[in-house]
């Protein structure tokens, strides 16, 4: 065997000893970030396909998580459960009934923020750049403000409680893995190849023969299928969702990643994810009460935000690229950093 | 091979090319010269697709292609390069060629994320016919270095090859000396009959050396202001007052 994939596979068995360790030992808390980390980083992965391998820059993801979120929480509810949530008006009689398992509900999700697109996004695919993303944009609101009215299937603005729990440790990091390897498949593949020659150059990229129209819609559309899932497993982890949690904000946090992580770089997203929800909750002390021996601040909230978002500006001030650039994790990248610093220790001799 | 039927150009007010009648041969190598601005660069985007002809027919290998979409025309087998050099910059020279040999590859997304049996041949095999093409321009040794690391003749040329992995039979070359000192572009003329040969193509060159298109080409047209001014072998042409006066200007 090779030495890189030996070092794969012992990798792999870290990794999952890793998180069987975190789930059992580490505080209920802790995990459930750790989860949600796993969770960004679909969401991350998703986006950066559309922003960073196709070059589509797209402001709607938001939109494709709720159409998710929304379809899983539903179909797996139980009908006592919906009841309980639909006391303004009472759910639709079909969807009433209805309760798939959870595997099925979550690829059901997928593929319903996959029509979602097509139906949508597709006729947007036409515009580029700035104009796609405010059309995405707008699509994306056009979703939460249907979401928010039709009372009688998604209970509008009350939102849906008690959604069951099912995004768990495992859940939602083999999905995360699956993600990711379904990722370096695609991109590695000859269709990830002309994703990239229509975000480098449409014009070539249409000369060389490459239906550059079914090429954005193809990413447009598995992106959407990954937000989807994504957006549902994020129902299941914080068992509420309401429109209003998915407005631009969110889909802001995943950019965020995105172009931290480095745009383009499948390595960079999941860095990205963890660094930053991580961060988000490690920061929090500065939100409370500090005691900073010379002054006592009593708690600004925001603050947090304000070191966070410096922090982003010191990344992108020194690393135009993210912490990335368009890079990827390879064994042979890392023992080369090793070995660059040993010969260094070793007064520049190998 | 390929023929043009009053081809017209109109932006707005402005008639790029008038009444353009071109008709080329297989294995010919046919010149389009002329000033800048003559339109001719207009005359390959009306052939490739890239704007849809005001009027006129353009007919490839007897159909009519007038107005398909780019990606449908390079099916077809009418591959380019460009005027100003337009690789894939984030990508080596290999995947630059492997992208275009995406065309014929005939997979679907699924197969070939899931790199399935079938995806694997094939791409085993556009990998072996994108080195081979490679080897036969001598960028072989360069194929995995960023593309655009290369010097600027060999990206031209890289551009070249780029476009035969389509597998064309009609090459349209935009300017492919452009830039280039005159003993670069009598070796790319060389290259140019050499490639004809070996791949039987048949090729359209914009050029506005004229010394350079001399020696290659069998035929040329000549435009000046949208408007074909002569046509004819390179001698007629070198002869031809109308040429003259466009180029040198008279009094």
């Amino acid at each position: 065997m090779k030495r890189n994939t030996i070092l794969t596979i012992a990798g792999l068995v870290v990794l999952v000893a890793a998180v069987g360790l975190a789930d059992s030992i580490l505080g209920r808390f802790t995990v459930r970030i750790l989860n949600l980390s796993a969770i960004y980083i679909i969401l991350a992965l998703s986006l950066n396909l559309l922003n960073g391998f196709t070059g589509l820059f797209s402001l709607g993801h938001a939109g494709f998580m709720a159409v998710g979120a929304y379809v899983s929480a539903i179909l797996t509810m139980t009908p006592a459960q919906k009841e309980m949530n639909f006391f303004l008006e009472p759910i639709v009689p079909i969807l009433a009934r209805i309760q798939l398992p959870f595997p099925i509900a979550l690829i059901v999700a997928g593929l319903c923020a996959a029509l979602a697109a097509v139906l949508i996004g597709v006729p947007a695919l036409r515009l580029r750049d700035d104009y796609l993303a405010i059309a995405t944009l707008g699509f994306a609101e056009i979703i939460r403000v249907i979401i928010t009215n039709i009372q009688s299937v998604t209970n509008g603005a009350q939102g849906l409680k008690a959604i069951p729990k099912y995004s768990t440790t495992w859940v939602v990091w083999t999905v995360a893995a699956i993600a990711v390897v379904f990722m370096l498949a695609l991109v590695r593949s000859s269709y990830g190849r002309t994703m990239k020659a229509v975000r480098d150059d449409e014009i070539a990229a249409e000369a060389m023969g490459i239906d550059v129209f079914k090429v954005k819609s193809t990413s447009f559309v598995i992106s959407s299928f990954m937000a989807g899932v994504g957006g549902a497993l994020l129902g299941h982890l914080i068992s509420t969702i309401d429109p209003k949690m998915f407005t631009l904000m969110l889909t802001f946090n995943i950019l965020l990643i995105v172009v931290l992580g480095g745009n383009g770089s499948i390595t960079g997203s999941v860095l990205g994810a963890i660094i930053v929800t991580v961060l988000m909750e490690a920061l929090r002390f500065l939100d409370m009460p500090m005691n900073l021996v010379f002054f006592k601040t009593n708690g600004l909230p925001g603050l947090r935000m304000v070191i966070f978002s410096i922090l982003l500006m010191i990344v992108v001030l020194y690393r135009q690229r993210g912490l990335m650039g368009n890079k990827e994790f390879s064994w042979d990248g890392v023992l080369g950093i090793f070995r660059r610093k040993n010969s260094t220790r070793n007064g520049g001799r190998p | 091979m390929i023929k043009t039927e009053n081809v017209s150009m109109r932006f707005g007010g402005l008639t790029a090319v008038s009444d353009l009648n071109i008709q080329i041969s297989k294995n010919e190598i046919v010149g389009l010269i002329g000033p800048n601005g003559a339109g001719k660069t207009t005359a390959f985007n009306t052939i490739t697709g890239v704007y849809k002809p005001t009027e006129g027919k353009v007919i490839f290998k007897g159909e009519d292609v007038t107005g398909a979409k780019p990606h449908k025309i390079t099916e077809r087998g009418i591959a380019r390069t460009f005027q100003n050099i337009r690789l894939w910059k984030d990508m080596d020279v290999l995947e630059n060629v492997l992208v275009a040999c995406h065309l014929r590859m005939n997979v679907g997304v699924f197969a070939a994320t899931l790199h399935l049996p079938g995806y694997r041949a094939k791409e085993k095999k556009s990998r072996e016919f994108a080195m081979s093409l490679l080897d036969s321009v001598g960028l072989a040794d360069l194929a995995h270095e960023p593309a655009t690391s290369l010097p600027y003749g060999k990206q031209r040329r890289l551009e070249i090859v780029r476009a035969l992995a389509t597998e064309p039979s009609l090459l349209l070359l935009d300017e492919p000396a452009a830039g280039m000192n005159p003993q670069e572009s009598l070796e790319l003329m060389e290259f140019i009959g050499k490639i004809r040969d070996q791949y039987d193509l048949t090729i359209l060159l914009i050029e506005h050396h004229m010394q350079v298109v001399m020696g290659v080409c069998s035929r040329m047209y000549v435009l000046d202001y949208g408007v074909t001014i002569a046509h004819g072998t390179p001698d007629e042409i070198r002869r031809n007052p109308k040429v003259i006066e466009a180029y040198l200007g008279v009094d």
